[in-house]
């Protein structure tokens, strides 16, 4: 180096806006993970995240000779009035078949409450070859004060499954849901704005 | 490397012709208003002492707890805190608070104020031949970030924190129990108080990186630059990429429990393993921030007491740059049991002992640096030693952790927390120790006594050894961390490293007593009071430097001084 700088010269300012660009920049980078690792999700079905297929795809699917067991759980979430329950506890299903799967869920209070169900299947590796064609889940289900009604689910395994190596020996999966209320629902029910 | 024969001599006198060049403001805009960059490192070190004293005082408060199985303690503490008649629960929240808050006060209060702020500021612009840093206000915010980000951690103590008063979230702040888990201001406090302290490291990483890349004086190339430099502007660097990763996380933390987003909550489609993601990614590479500028304080320490220049140097200088490179692809290995799949648990655990590659190299230069070298035994070389030592062990149970197969079974057992105490501290605080005693003197200008240094040392080396290393016997027992209370076969080991505990203590009270006797009587320490070993910029300015130095930049002619 053959110059000198002093602090606070122009130099100096032009690396300084550069670092603090780098950390802006990861600092956006934080941001667009959100989006990112949720794409990431569904793609690789990490931490369970089912698959959603169309009737079409399925109808073309091939039945395998082996069967898994399929278990059903339901959830509602702590503050939810409602009663959830799966109508079956566990179907023996055999792989790429389609089958139907029951739900009912009842609204315990006076007033209409709106609720989306998440969802993931255990163990995680079947996540990605778990496809669902129809599901209550796909949008918010609102119940009037004391209805009751059933929620189908339908879905097939992927044969696929019985190529990885990771997943090909799973005898059993559990599909499971928990409702929540959409936050509209619970600050309509509450009198409040939504905030 | 470069090296600057002693005797040379730049000290400020020899420019002092007309007027005064040592003039320094008054206390309050000295201290308070301070952009010298001496000024603000020794701001830095009384900062991070007073946080350590603090920090090491809640861990005391935790080992009194864990002496016996029981709850013993924690209501008395609760209600030393303020917490009138606490029930069972808020007891037992209290101990979340002091993990919390002693890994928090830890690492962003104690360790990087001290390593960073302190020695970073005091000696990297000299050591490059610089008048100053590149931004000498910014320098002074950063600090005064830092410090109030520190009061706001405090405060959260005292504030509402859903079960019980505080912050009772761990170090890590993990989505639900931070977010819907957390019900009052406590946890916003902590959490604003990582964005202060974060918000002033990103600004003085950005003040390193600008003063190491335009300010090193004429002939002082890349290549030259001590490796205590070197280990700062890589540390700077993760800075700089890291904490704005963490910022967007616990902004995000923020927003999920103030403003209704649910970035972190299943009901409204998010997902709070990303939160996960997002901290490891910053929490990694954290982990090297905290060590790597101790890796450049020991290499000056061996040189030094070795008089010989550091084996390998360039090899040293890049293996720093890969633990910073391959510390951001690492970070999952903390996330072993969040259900990752084969394929990827294989990826980190290769990834993870990768590290071991470039440290290795790191352990090995510094050995081979003392290799047939004229060794001297003063107190920083006994410090440096006992790094190398201490790091090494903790070194090696993360090679066991980085399995993912023995880590479903290891993880968060005090396996974990006897590991990380080894590399951080054990392996952080002695290279902090070891650069106290090398640098005090000149600093302050006083000879601390090396007696004393020597003896804290002994008695420190045997405390910390029993409070941690039994932890690595509990911990593969199965003993889990961040509980208060255990099963009773576990009662041995727990009375051990409270013990430990205590005699660490005691080798705090020796260092305090080191340097009141530094300031009552030490003698008046020479420009160079290593000797021939200690080669590096520093060494050519009195001790304490002038309050400018270098208003003739030195020039580092590697053709005069080749060594």
């Amino acid at each position: 180096m053959a110059t000198t700088v002093v602090p606070n010269s122009a130099k100096n300012r032009k690396v300084g806006m550069l670092a603090a660009g780098g950390a802006l920049a990861m600092l956006g980078l934080g941001y667009a993970s959100v989006p990112l690792y949720q794409l990431f999700c569904q793609v690789t079905g990490y931490g369970g995240t089912t698959q959603r297929a169309d009737a079409t795809t399925a109808a073309g699917v091939k039945i395998a000779g082996k069967s898994v067991t399929v278990r059903f759980d339901a959830n509602v979430a702590r503050d939810m009035p409602w009663e959830f329950k799966a109508m079956q506890v566990k179907q023996e299903v055999r792989i790429g078949q389609r089958q139907m799967a029951r739900y009912q869920a009842r609204n315990l209070s006076g007033q209409a409450v709106t609720g989306t169900a998440i969802f993931n299947v255990s163990p995680e590796q079947a996540g990605k070859y778990f496809n669902k064609i129809q599901c209550f889940c796909f949008t918010e289900q609102t119940l009037q004060p004391g209805q009751e009604i059933p929620m189908p689910v339908i879905y097939y395994v992927d044969p696929a499954i019985l190529d990885d190596p990771a997943a090909k020996d799973i005898a059993e999966i559990t599909l499971s849901y928990t409702f929540n209320e959409t936050l509209e629902s619970a600050a309509a029910r509450a009198g409040k704005p939504v905030s | 490397m470069a090296t600057i024969p002693a005797n040379e001599g730049f000290d400020a006198h020899d420019h002092a012709h007309d007027h005064d060049h040592d003039h320094k403001p008054a206390f309050f805009a000295r201290w308070f208003m301070s952009t010298n960059h001496k000024d603000i490192g020794t701001l830095y070190l009384i900062f991070a002492i007073f946080a350590g004293i603090i920090g090491g005082a809640v861990s005391g408060m935790m080992r009194a707890e864990l002496a016996q199985p029981g709850i013993q303690y924690l209501g008395y503490f609760a209600q030393l805190l303020g917490t009138a008649n606490p029930s069972f629960d808020e007891q037992l929240h209290l101990w979340n608070v002091l993990i919390t808050a002693h890994g928090l006060i830890m690492v962003f209060f104690m360790v990087m104020p001290a390593i960073i702020g302190g020695f970073g500021n005091w000696f990297v612009p000299i050591m490059i031949g610089a008048p100053d840093m590149a931004f000498p206000r910014m320098n002074n915010v950063s600090f005064w970030l830092t410090f109030v980000g520190f009061m706001s951690l405090m405060i959260s103590a005292f504030m509402p924190g859903g079960t019980g008063q505080g912050a009772g979230t761990g170090w890590t702040v993990y989505a639900p129990l931070s977010t819907s888990g957390s019900v009052g201001p406590a946890v916003d406090f902590a959490i604003f108080s990582l964005h202060l302290s974060g918000a002033g490291s990103i600004l003085g990483a950005i003040n390193f990186i600008t003063t190491i890349l335009n300010m090193r004086a004429p002939g002082m190339t890349l290549h030259k630059m001590p490796l205590f430099v070197w280990s700062v502007l890589v540390t700077a660097f993760l800075l700089l990429l890291a904490l704005p990763v963490l910022a967007a996380a616990i902004t995000m933390l923020l927003t999920d429990r103030n403003f209704g987003t649910t970035f972190f909550d299943p009901a409204g489609g998010g997902d709070p393993v990303l939160y996960q993601h997002l901290f490891w990614f910053f929490g990694h590479p954290e982990v090297y921030i905290m060590i790597l500028p101790g890796f450049g304080i020991i290499s000056q320490i061996i040189s030094t007491f070795s008089k010989k220049p550091v084996f390998g140097y360039l090899g040293m200088a890049y293996a720093m740059v890969a633990i910073g490179v391959v510390g951001f692809i690492v970070w999952a290995h903390h996330m072993y049991t969040t259900g990752l799949d084969v394929n990827t648990k294989m990826y980190f655990t290769a990834a993870t002992m990768v590290i071991a590659v470039p440290t290795g190299i790191k352990i090995f230069s510094w050995i081979a640096t003392m290799w047939g070298g004229s060794l001297e035994f003063k107190s920083p070389m006994i410090w440096a030693l006992g790094f190398i030592f201490l790091f090494t062990v903790g070194g090696v149970t993360g090679v066991v952790l980085a399995n993912g197969g023995v880590d479903d079974n290891l993880h968060d057992t005090y396996y974990v927390v006897a590991h990380f105490h080894y590399v951080l501290s054990l392996g952080a605080v002695t290279s902090l120790f070891a650069g106290f005693f090398y640098w005090f003197p000149k600093m302050s200008g006083r000879m601390h006594s090396e007696f004393l240094s020597h003896l804290q040392f002994v008695v420190f080396f045997i405390g910390v050894n029993l409070i941690f290393f039994p932890m690595h016997f509990l911990g593969v027992q199965g003993m889990p961390r961040r509980y208060p209370d255990y099963a009773v076969a576990y009662t041995y080991w727990n009375e051990i490293a409270s013990l430990g505990y205590v005699i660490m203590a005691g080798s705090m009270v020796i260092f305090f007593i080191n340097i009141a006797y530094a300031f009552l009587a030490g003698k008046k320490a020479e420009a160079n009071y290593w000797g021939e070993g200690a080669t590096t910029l520093e060494w050519t300015l009195s001790s304490p430097p002038p309050f400018h130095q270098f208003e003739t930049l030195p020039v580092i002619d590697d053709a005069a001084h080749a060594h």
